[in-house]
């Protein structure tokens, strides 16, 4: 860590804001995405094994193998989901719900703990909540065509968020994330008989299934696109930037 | 040897992504790390009971149901004297009941059919994935539990059934919290007939709430414990024995 450039002590500036330091990323937002990857994973390969036990998904309160399913993978061996990507790497229902049941209140303090941060710090409303002006079409145009030719921001605006990720962050973080929670609980027969306005809100047990599997998938396209940004925008940096909240990027524009 | 610090970082990816996958199969069999994520289904099962209750599952409408019922598990029993009770339509079957009760019973079918009945249309969630809305009609298990009278210090209701799991008796149990439920019963009838042998004839629980592998059929004796432990393999049911399913099927 370059110690010319070290912040000074966090000073408080209006009620509950801390006033930015040279990080580009808070030592909150540091834990929480390094303890959600390793939960994620968790939750991932753990939730594939659970779904190869009965590859099919259906819309409503019930269904099951008489009952129209829109996705049905249950031809071949059955089992669609193979043992790398898994948890275990053998079929096992059993353990995979011992994982999954584990690491789901994990998932859910880790997810209730950021978002509870992030409000009451202000960091969502000052770093993922788009201004107005960033809505504008020519901006976002823009941001997509520099995007499309891998063009990154130098120096100081890549200490902010761009929109799009801002939009990206934002849907995984206020969406996504609580969505599989919720979703998850539907499933529950306790739940459900104890807030039925939840199973109803989901659209049934079976469609809970089916969202929960969704969002699994847009979740997984996400770190498939994250993965690639943080490759295709120079890697040491960003992992370095996401482990010691990076160096004051002010050094940077000092550069030629 | 120049190694760059960039495929440093390459190896060590590689090499983590390695060990993930080897490592996870690993961890999955360490008995620490399973009696850890172990520790979860308790926690489950006490914040369940705590915002949950006494709430009943809901209740569909005739229209809700599934036009077929999928049957799963023991759909037919082997043991002969099984056979020859089902043969003469279970008319010599009796349902016991023992353990920790003041009165042991013997109920044949026809007094379980003229006790105070329970119907309830409800959504049966199988620990797979899939779900069924069906109908069933039967006695309160809280009912039968009143008349043999429980000993002070019963606290399990274990139900041993006609049909085998990987050679040893199948059997199943709850606590009294689930076994007084009112939507708890022993379920005779299925979608207005006379439950099928795939379904568990001539008795099966119906413990709403809980995943479908609770919910024992081929009942022939429900036995009320103290403890789980010294029963079959400890854990309170044959798929928590065989495969470690949960206890507590409440998620």
């Amino acid at each position: 860590m370059d110690t010319a450039t070290a912040p000074a002590p966090p000073a408080r500036g209006k009620a509950g804001q801390s006033r930015p330091t040279g990080h580009r990323h808070a030592f909150a937002t540091r834990l929480w995405h390094w303890s959600n990857a390793v939960t994620l994973a968790v939750m991932l390969m753990s939730g594939l094994m659970i779904f190869n036990a009965h590859p099919r998904l259906y819309w409503g309160h019930y269904g099951a193998n008489p009952d129209p399913a829109w996705l049905d993978w249950s031809g071949g061996d059955g089992i669609p989901f193979p043992g790398w990507i898994t948890l275990p790497s053998f079929y096992s229902l059993a353990d995979a719900r011992l994982w999954h049941l584990a690491f789901a209140w994990l998932f859910a303090a880790l997810v209730a703990g950021y978002l509870l941060w992030g409000l009451l710090s202000g960091h969502l409303r000052r770093r993922i909540v788009p201004g107005r002006a960033e809505f504008a079409p020519g901006h976002l145009l823009r941001e997509v065509a520099d995007h499309a030719r891998l063009r990154f921001p130098p120096g100081a605006a890549a200490r902010r968020y761009n929109t799009l990720q801002k939009l990206s962050y934002g849907a995984v973080l206020l969406v996504l994330l609580p969505g599989m929670v919720l979703t998850g609980l539907g499933m529950s027969p306790a739940i459900d008989a104890g807030f039925p306005v939840l199973v109803d809100l989901l659209g049934g047990r079976q469609s809970a299934r089916s969202l929960h599997f969704i969002g699994m998938a847009l979740l997984a396209l996400f770190f498939a696109a994250h993965i690639a940004m943080v490759l295709l925008s120079g890697p040491l940096d960003q992992l370095r930037a996401m482990i010691t909240g990076g160096r004051s990027v002010t050094d940077k524009e000092k550069q030629p | 040897m120049i190694v760059s610090r960039r495929r440093l970082l390459g190896m060590g990816a590689a090499g983590a992504g390695g060990l993930l996958l080897g490592g996870c199969d690993a961890l999955n069999a360490d008995p620490a790390v399973r009696e850890t994520l172990g520790h979860a289904e308790g926690l489950t099962m006490r914040a369940q009971r705590l915002l949950v209750g006494q709430a009943l599952a809901r209740e569909f409408r005739e229209a809700d149901m599934s036009p077929v019922f999928r049957a799963n598990g023991s759909i037919s029993v082997e043991d002969p004297a099984y056979r020859a009770l089902a043969a003469r339509g279970f008319a010599d079957w009796q349902l016991r009941v023992d353990g920790l009760v003041q009165r042991p019973l013997a109920l044949p079918l026809s007094a379980i059919r003229t006790m105070p009945q329970r119907e309830q249309i409800t959504r049966h969630d199988c620990v797979e994935g899939w779900s069924a809305i069906g109908k069933w009609q039967g006695p309160q298990l809280s009912a039968v539990l009143a008349m043999a009278g429980l000993l002070p210090a019963a606290r399990y209701v274990v139900f041993h059934c006609a049909d085998r799991m990987e050679g040893r008796p199948y059997y199943e149990s709850i606590d009294l919290i689930d076994a007084f439920h009112p939507q708890t019963i022993l379920a005779w009838r299925m979608n207005g007939q006379a439950l099928p042998i795939a379904h568990g004839a001539p008795l099966r629980l119906r413990v709403e709430r809980q995943l479908g592998y609770k919910h024992a059929k081929f009942v022939m004796r429900i036995e009320l414990r103290d403890s789980l432990a010294g029963l079959y393999g400890g854990k309170g049911g044959s798929w928590e024995d065989a495969r470690g399913y949960q206890w507590y099927a409440g998620i």
